[in-house]
């Protein structure tokens, strides 16, 4: 069945099969985790009965997804050695660290506060629970900036040497945490994990309001999400514009793959919008052109020349198509993301965030919009620097474990099974969760579970303190 | 059998430090969701999951410093082994996927509870028997092609394999019923008592015959633990064994509350230390040793920074974890 399939193909749709899988709980965590600090900070600070019964809310999603994100990292962890064994040995000595130095500072600060920010607040009082939440939210930053780092070195690799043994190892750690594209990269996907929870919060917000308008709980989400769009939006296509113009000093072929440009343009480049992108005759059929545009876009003149895909060895050509279609969705939806945001805006100058049924639908309809936006996201970052593992360094051919075709298809293929089962289990009961509305005296994960306790209140937790907040 | 002190060594026993931390409160972890089908009763079983429920993340976690730490200081051995064990370790990957989301999953649905109880269970036995299959096919040894894994994808499975994996699940089950006698009261401690027993027994007969077929898998074993003056080193492995188990019968004899658990740990860091003493300076079995698979100096003491300041910090605020939970866990005060 797979004599067709070689091995290297089929690690290849292993990793990115299980990493968009990965990928999609972190976006989401990251930005809920920083989510339910505000709540809680909020409800500290006030008092107000809305933040903590918001709080406990999202908890119990956040529980979910967090579990899923937790699991399905763990098998990316593992992957670098069992599909890619001459990858990990050659690269080891540099991205093992700093994967090593993300499980000592990150995994373990959310893993080990995650139990008492989950079930503990009874437990520890108001003001240490809080303490908890917040090493349970920088532990996923600290984790997104340590494994960008690692990801960001394998696209703009610097700082390194080359061993005797064909191992590249570290010249300069600075160099190497702070790789040329790292910062743009960094910046980019906390934006992104930003966004993504924002229009989850929101449309979730909306159902609700669209049900019932004077609800106090899906007020508040909707408010505090749309809020969240309207300033990150812009900021996000600014942070992406720079991150291109990074890209194209560092990583020239991944541009002309997502600009689409087979042929070099001597004076003025134009921006395709959209077209066919044809890999064997190096043309993109019926394309729809802006003139010179591209040229302004990447080189801010309109006559520059910009370089194409003609100036590169054909056996260094990333796969135009994928990486061409892939961009245009993450910007198409960057654009949409921004107008959801202006709406949002010129609603609530006139009153009426709280009234429109048709904006509540606007902004349940792009509820997922972040998702597929980071997963396009992805996909242009890592197509765009085949047929590489380390940009212009080591290839993917030259990264693929010693196996045989049907060990990676069986184990494909579990996985796709096993992914499917538990995400559509995973994405029914965080729909369940999502489809009531938040209430007053909402409890955390567990409320199923007999509780002796009443409900705590921050000024009951604070008492111990003494001072007041 | 000298051992100095470099920085290789060094690493070597981080790594193994990592892992037997993984061993131990996973261990148990895992044995609770081996032990989930003795106790059918849906009360039985949510006392059961919240006493590691807010622990289990952090438990896990130690199996990725374990694989983490191995590809940043050993990435040689790395390269080598995960291919290598190849089907264990992926069988691995999907137990614990079935088993961690069961934790969240199994109190949203009423109607499909029961299945998350089954992938929960089922999950935990094929983790744990993945682990031990994986930890007999490196005793055994593998197949090295230059810096590669060298052999085929059914490598792995022998019967010394399937050996070690049974014992490492009888193994967890003994950490997860001690566990149980301490976390719990009333008839379910009763049951958890009864299950120690058993799975003590199991065990001593699981050690023994890993223990009396490991010498004969290679010389450099045989070597290792009978030769003069190797003995006078190894020997005392096997008395404090005997030891160590004559006290856990006592105590679970005597019915008490932690010392079965803390007494069944001893026993598995007897073994593990067994384990070390047959494999050092071996890190991948007859072919390499943690000096070749060592990654360079500069990567090995960067990442060892870290660890002196990280390590600590990490074992206090896990503790404090376990502390904020203590005590009996029951169907009525629970967490909640
Ligand atoms: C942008 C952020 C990001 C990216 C690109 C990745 N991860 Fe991730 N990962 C996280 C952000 C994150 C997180 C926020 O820290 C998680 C996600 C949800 C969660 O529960 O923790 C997590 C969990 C998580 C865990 C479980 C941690 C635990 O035991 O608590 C592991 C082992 C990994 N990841 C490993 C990886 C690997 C090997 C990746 C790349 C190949 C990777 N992650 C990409
Ligand atoms: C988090 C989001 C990520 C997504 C969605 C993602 C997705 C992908 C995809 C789709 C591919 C396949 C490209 C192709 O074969 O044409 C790929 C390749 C690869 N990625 Fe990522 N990736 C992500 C992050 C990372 C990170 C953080 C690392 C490393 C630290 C990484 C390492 C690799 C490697 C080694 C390959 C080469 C193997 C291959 O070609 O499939 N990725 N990734
Ligand atoms: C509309 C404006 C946007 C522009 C111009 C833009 C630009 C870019 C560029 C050039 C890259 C590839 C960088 C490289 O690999 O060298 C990229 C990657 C990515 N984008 Fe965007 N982007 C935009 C919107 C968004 C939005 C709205 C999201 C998500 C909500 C998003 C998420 C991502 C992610 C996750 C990656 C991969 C990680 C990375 O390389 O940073 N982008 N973006």
């Amino acid at each position: 069945m797979f004599e067709g399939l070689d091995a290297i193909l089929l690690a290849r749709a292993q990793f990115a099969f299980t990493m968009s899988f990965h990928i999609i709980f972190p976006s989401f965590s990251i930005g809920l985790a920083s989510y339910l600090a505000v709540l809680e900070a909020l409800w500290l600070w006030t008092g107000r009965e809305v933040f903590i019964s918001l709080f406990n809310y999202w908890l119990k999603i956040f529980a979910v997804a967090f579990g899923m994100g937790v699991v399905s990292g763990i098998v990316m962890s593992y992957q670098f050695g069992t599909n890619w064994s001459a990858f990990a040995d050659k690269t080891g000595p540099i991205i093992g660290p700093m994967m090593a130095y993300e499980v000592l500072t990150a995994f373990f600060l959310e893993a080990g506060f995650l139990g008492v920010m989950l079930f503990g607040l009874k437990r520890v009082g108001a003001r240490l629970h809080f303490l908890a939440t917040l090493m349970v939210a920088t532990g996923t930053l600290i984790s997104t900036f340590w494994i960008l780092s690692a990801n960001s070195w394998m696209q703009t690799p610097a700082g390194y040497a080359i061993n005797a043994e064909g191992q590249f190892v570290a010249a300069n750690w600075l160099e190497v945490i702070f790789n040329p594209s790292f910062p743009y990269r960094l910046v980019h996907m906390v934006l992104a994990a930003y966004l993504t929870t924002a229009l989850v919060v929101g449309a979730v917000g909306a159902y609700h309001l669209l049900r019932d308008r004077q609800l106090a709980g899906p007020r508040m989400m909707f408010s505090m999400a749309m809020w969240m769009v309207s300033l990150v939006a812009p900021i996000q296509i600014l942070a992406g514009d720079q991150h291109g113009l990074n890209t194209l000093k560092h990583q020239p072929a991944k541009v002309m793959a997502m600009e689409g440009h087979y042929q070099s343009h001597p004076n003025g480049a134009p921006l395709i919008l959209l077209g066919l992108p044809d890999q064997a005759e190096a043309k993109v059929r019926y394309a729809i052109e802006v003139p010179k545009m591209s040229s302004l876009i990447l080189k801010h003149s309109p006559n520059a020349p910009l370089a194409g895909l003609d100036t590169v060895p054909r056996n260094d050509w990333p796969p135009v198509p994928i990486t061409f279609w892939s961009f245009r969705v993450m910007v198409g939806l960057g654009c949409l993301i921004l107008g959801l945001g202006l709406l949002s805006l010129w609603l609530r100058w006139r009153g009426e965030l709280y009234q429109s049924r048709l904006f509540h639908g606007i902004a349940m309809a792009m509820g997922p919009a972040g998702f597929i936006a980071v997963l396009a996201g992805w996909v242009t970052t890592e197509t765009g620097r085949q047929p590489f593992t380390v940009f212009g360094l080591l290839r993917t051919v030259e990264s693929v474990s010693p196996l045989a075709a049907p060990a990676v298809a069986s184990s494909l293929i579990a996985f796709v099974i096993a992914y499917f089962v538990l995400f559509i289990a995973g994405v029914i009961y965080i729909l369940r969760l999502m489809a009531v509305p938040p209430h007053p005296s909402e409890q955390g994960p567990r409320s199923d579970v007999p509780v002796r306790a009443a409900g705590i209140t921050p000024a009951a937790g604070v008492a111990v303190e003494g001072a007041g907040v | 059998m000298s051992v100095s002190l470099d920085l290789a060594t060094i690493w070597a026993f981080i790594i193994a430090f990592a892992v037997f931390v993984y061993i131990v409160m996973d261990g148990f972890d895992l044995g609770l969701g081996i032990l989930f089908p003795l106790f059918p009763a849906k009360a039985d079983r949510d006392v059961i999951m919240n006493s590691v429920a807010p622990v289990w993340d952090g438990n896990e976690t130690w199996l990725v410093l374990g694989g983490g730490g191995m590809m940043a200081a050993f990435p040689l051995a790395y390269a080598v082994l995960m291919p290598a064990l190849y089907t264990p370790v992926i069988t691995m990957l999907l137990g614990l996927v079935f088993r961690g989301v069961a934790f969240e999953f199994r109190w949203r649905t009423r109607r499909e509870r029961n299945l998350w109880d089954i992938a929960f269970a089922g999950g935990s036995l094929l983790a744990a028997l993945a682990q031990g299959v994986a930890l007999g096919a490196i005793l055994q040894g593998v197949h090295v092609e230059g810096r590669h894994y060298g052999g085929g994808w059914w490598d792995w499975l022998t019967p010394f394999s399937i050996l070690t994996g049974v014992a490492l699940v009888i193994g967890y089950a003994l950490l997860g019923a001690t566990w149980l006698v301490m976390k719990t009261e009333g008839d379910l401690r009763e049951r958890a008592y009864h299950l120690s027993w058993m799975f003590l027994i199991a065990m001593l007969g699981a050690i023994g015959l890993v223990s009396i077929v490991t010498p004969f898998l290679h010389v450099q074993y045989t070597q290792r633990w009978f030769s003069w003056p190797n003995v006078i080193l190894t020997a005392p492995v096997p008395i404090a064994v005997a030891g160590i188990s004559a006290l856990l019968l006592r105590s679970l004899a005597r019915k008490y509350d932690y010392q079965p658990f803390l007494l069944s740990l001893t026993l598995f860091g007897l073994s593990y230390a067994g384990l070390g003493i047959s494999m050092y300076p071996y890190i991948v079995p007859q072919s390499i040793t943690i000096w070749q698979a060592a990654s360079p100096e500069n990567s090995q003491s960067f990442m060892l920074f870290g660890v002196a300041v990280l390590i600590p910090l990490i074992l206090g605020y896990t503790a404090w974890a376990y502390w904020v939970f203590r005590g009996k866990v029951n169907a009525t005060s629970g967490f909640h």
